[in-house]
């Protein structure tokens, strides 16, 4: 093993420009999560705001036209901004050439790029931001995002730009898992995550083109009065749900897919056990991808399509959920008659399952036709998708950023303060959350900027779990940032997994591995191989 | 008839809502059966197998194709019971039954409106009579808006461009919130109604009286009435706080500035022009969203407004 602490990738000659100029995929991850955590304050901040707005029936403390403007900036700063690159473009860039054993991603100029392409389409949202902001709800459904007098283009021209960031990271990926694997790393010996990468990228790759067009049609129309959507303009209003859901509900499982893929890391190094069903868990990811293209449908349920489509999206809905039910049993099963440690990664695991599961199994009474009849654009569906993408993906995340955390930095974190955080984390997002299901069970609309007053005592309970949730936030910043200056030094393999990203020291060299890795044993061959854990 | 409801559903007040509560039940509880067991045994295999003491490999098998199979194929059949279920009460709530009373809905920034088989109409106010089927037909003038009365479990987006279908069926007479479920800007959460189910005598009753222009009626009490009915009081107050729109209080004889530059004075002309032509002369400081009460409103029923704002003095 050669000493590498001075030739890490972090401590390279060149200052902050050979940061901004870099083409190694370690820096460009760090890049990312740099732009994405901004964001994610700024998106947590917004849902601060709805949620005090909403501590009283009546006005608490903004208008309702600035009410309008923040919900609708808080759901397309978390979706286009953080959740939508969060997990592959940075945990993924950071950590998937590792893992196939790969110097670095196929294009390693084409990876800077999307990085830049992802900062210059965050310029154009924020500039919307100051241009009088956009009010439209983040899914800019027409006729409304047509009249709105408020500045829809710069934010729908930001998120087309962000688009491609998005493809070009999917299609890096995509050529980085065919081409650069490892000699001897057959398919079935890759990691789960990058099982779950690829499937992501091949929704990247295949539904954003789609989203492209749409918004280029909405700016079109703002723009040049050219009637597409708008029925004033003798355009139809649906056609435009039907062309933003084709790309949106799978855009949902680009979210969701790589947190998956970080769960089946997670549950088998802290069982210290081989996962079950390793091909289950790999082919539900690429059904999940296909299936994902087929039911887009279900988010109109209501808008008057015909019985016969709405029945056949309300099937192939269905469907779309048995692979989610088999990699939770199988990661179940892989706990079983394991050696389960509990540290912080797997704490945000044991929630991620947890959370998912309510969040899968509340899909089921959106995917019966008759009961989203009445469900369908109420706080159900805010409960929902919050236990799906915040309780799976963003638990996932913090998970994944956990476990990576001393690789990408060589120091660890305070085990005690990461247990307390996840403690707040999990109580005040179900107390957020649960309680709008509730909500909206018993009829509360979502996008209410007063409510009847029946409605209080749920919207302050769901307030206050909001403040434990911040709480929650607030301390994990603070750890992680107090890690890097003062936190101990992390050692190659501080959690005994058999991954090969594992098997460099931490932080790793710029160049990853010292010459070619060979592949001595499968990615999760606890069952065979002796594995001492680094000191924890 | 369910009329208390459960934690997660209001009280069903319409003839399908017991099927729909009865599906949302059973989801409920073959829900909460998987996620005992996910979560049970999550708990069992975390205190079981906890981690003790030195590394040793682990012998726990990696896969069994009968266990795969099974919670492939129960969840499977779950579902498929589920859908049909579902789609079944689907196609109900998708088919009026032919002897159904009709009344015509429309949906605008930011109140509904109703018209009425006996020429009446209404506005947030939707008066019907229990134990008959009433059958929707919808559209809007502006924007997407969605029908949603929560106790009768029914939704149905109300578009520009076309007519949507609900209908629903009342046993009882009750009141019921009517919400707006589908964003539609500044006040969308303002935009509600209620249904009034009345028995069969009050139906009767208030189709005699519902077609009359507040006859006996002083002027300035009907404008009143008319200024919470025709859904005034949604975006204009009368206490002097500026909403959507100008408040109405002491505005009468009051100049005041336009957006499009020069001023208006608000004498009954004005106020005329601006309910029947409410884009002609905008009040500076806010936006151009009034929509047109013309065909609305009567000559009398904006006589009666006009004296009500007039009668409104600081």
């Amino acid at each position: 093993m050669v000493e590498a602490v001075s030739g890490n990738y972090l401590r390279q000659p060149g200052g902050i420009k050979s940061w901004l100029v870099t083409l190694d995929h370690k820096r460009i991850g760090i890049l990312y999560l740099a732009g994405i955590m901004t964001f994610f304050i700024f998106g947590g901040l917004l849902a601060m705001l709805i949620r005090l707005e909403l501590l009283t029936p009546g006005k608490e403390l903004v208008d309702a036209n600035t009410y309008n403007r923040i919900f609708t900036l808080h759901g397309a700063v978390m979706i286009f901004l953080f959740i939508i690159p969060s997990i592959p473009a940075s945990l993924g860039n950071f950590v998937l050439p590792q893992m196939i054993g790969a110097k670095d991603v196929a294009f390693p100029r084409l990876n800077l790029t999307s990085w830049y392409i992802y900062i210059v389409g965050s310029l154009f949202a924020l500039y919307s931001i100051v241009a009088g902001s956009i009010d439209t709800g983040w899914t800019f459904y027409t006729p409304y995002s047509t009249q709105s007098t408020t500045s829809v283009v710069s934010m729908t021209l930001g998120v087309f730009i962000l688009g491609f960031s998005s493809i070009l990271t999917g299609l890096n990926f995509i050529v980085t898992i065919h081409k650069l694997r490892a000699p001897g790393m057959t398919w079935y010996q890759m990691p789960l995550f990058v099982w779950a990468l690829y499937a992501t990228a091949v929704i990247q790759v295949l539904a954003t083109p789609v989203l492209a067009i749409t918004l280029v049609l909405l700016i079109l129309e703002r723009v040049f009065g050219i009637g597409i959507f708008d029925p004033a303009m003798g355009g139809d209003p649906v056609l435009y749900q039907h062309f933003f859901w084709f790309y949106s509900h799978p855009a949902v499982y680009i979210m969701i897919l790589p947190g998956m893929g970080i769960i089946s890391e997670l549950i088998s190094t802290f069982s210290h056990k081989k996962i079950f069903g390793y091909k289950a868990i790999a082919f539900s990811s690429l059904a999940i991808a296909f299936i994902s293209f087929l039911v887009w449908g279900h988010h109109m349920f209501t808008s008057g399509q015909s019985e016969l489509a709405a029945a056949l999206f309300s099937f192939l809905t269905f469907l779309v959920g048995i692979p989610s039910g088999i990699k939770v049993f199988n990661w179940l099963a892989t706990m079983y008659k394991g050696r389960i440690s509990l540290e912080t990664p797997m704490l945000y695991a044991l929630s991620f399952l947890f959370l998912f599961s309510i969040g899968g199994l509340t899909g089921i009474f959106l995917g019966a036709l008759a009961v989203d009849v009445h469900l369908h654009d109420t706080y159900f569906i805010v409960a929902h998708f919050h236990y799906v993408m915040m309780g799976g993906t963003l638990m996932a995340f913090l998970g994944g950023l956990h476990f990576w955390w001393p690789k990408m930095f060589g120091r660890l974190y305070s085990e005690y303060w990461g247990r307390i955080a996840v403690a707040l984390v999990f109580i005040g997002f179900n107390l957020t959350f649960f309680t709008q299901f509730i909500l909206g069970g018993r009829g509360m609309p979502r996008r209410y900027y007063t409510y009847p007053p029946e409605y209080q005592t749920l919207h302050d309970l769901s307030t206050v779990g909001s403040w434990i949730l911040a709480a929650g936030f607030i301390i994990t910043f603070a750890y992680l940032i107090h890690s890097l200056i003062a936190g101990r030094k992390a050692s190659g393999n501080p959690w005994g997994s058999l991954t090969l990203e594992w098997t460099s020291p931490s932080p790793p060299p710029t160049e990853n591995f010292v010459g070619t890795p060979r592949l001595t044993h499968g990615p999760y061959d606890y069952d065979t191989v002796q594995i001492e854990r680094g000191q924890v | 008839m369910d009329s208390t409801g459960t934690l997660f559903l209001p009280p069903g007040q319409s003839t399908i809502a017991p099927e729909v509560d009865a599906l949302f039940n059973f989801i409920l509880y073959t829900g909460i059966i998987l996620f005992t067991i996910v979560v049970v045994g999550m708990a069992i295999f975390v205190v079981r197998y906890r981690r003790r003491g030195k590394e040793k490999p682990t012998t726990g098998s990696a896969q069994n194709l009968k266990l795969e199979l099974a919670w492939t194929i129960i969840p499977t059949i779950l579902v498929i019971i589920v859908f049909f279920w579902g789609f079944n009460i689907y196609l109900k709530m998708h088919v009026a039954p032919k002897d159904a009373f009709e009344i015509t809905v429309t949906g605008q920034k930011w109140f509904w409106s109703f018209d009425y088989p006996s020429g009446a109409s209404t506005v947030n106010d939707l008066v019907v009579p229990a134990g008959r089927p009433v059958k929707l037909l919808m559209s809007s003038k502006d924007v997407i808006h969605s029908f949603y009365v929560p106790d009768f479990r029914i939704k149905m987006d109300v578009l520009p461009n076309r007519y949507t279908m609900t209908w629903f069926e009342a046993p009882q007479p009750g009141e019921h919130n009517l919400f707006c479920a589908e964003y539609c800007g500044t006040s969308h959460s303002e935009m509600i109604g209620r249904v009034r189910v009345l028995g069969e005598r009050e139906y009767a009753e208030w189709e005699q009286t519902s077609g009359s222009g507040g006859e006996g009626m002083s002027l300035e009490k009907y404008g009143e009435q008319l200024y919470t009915a025709k859904a005034c009081v949604t975006c204009h107050r009368i206490d002097g706080v500026a909403h959507t729109g100008p408040s109405f209080l002491g505005i009468y004889g009051e100049s005041h500035p336009l957006a499009a530059g020069g001023t208006a004075v608000v004498d009954e002309n004005y106020i005329r022009e601006s309910i029947l032509e409410p884009q002609s002369k905008v009040v500076a400081g806010y936006q151009p969203v009034m929509p047109t009460y013309q065909g609305l409103l009567d000559n009398r029923q904006v006589d009666a407004l006009i004296a009500f704002i007039k009668s409104l003095k600081k």
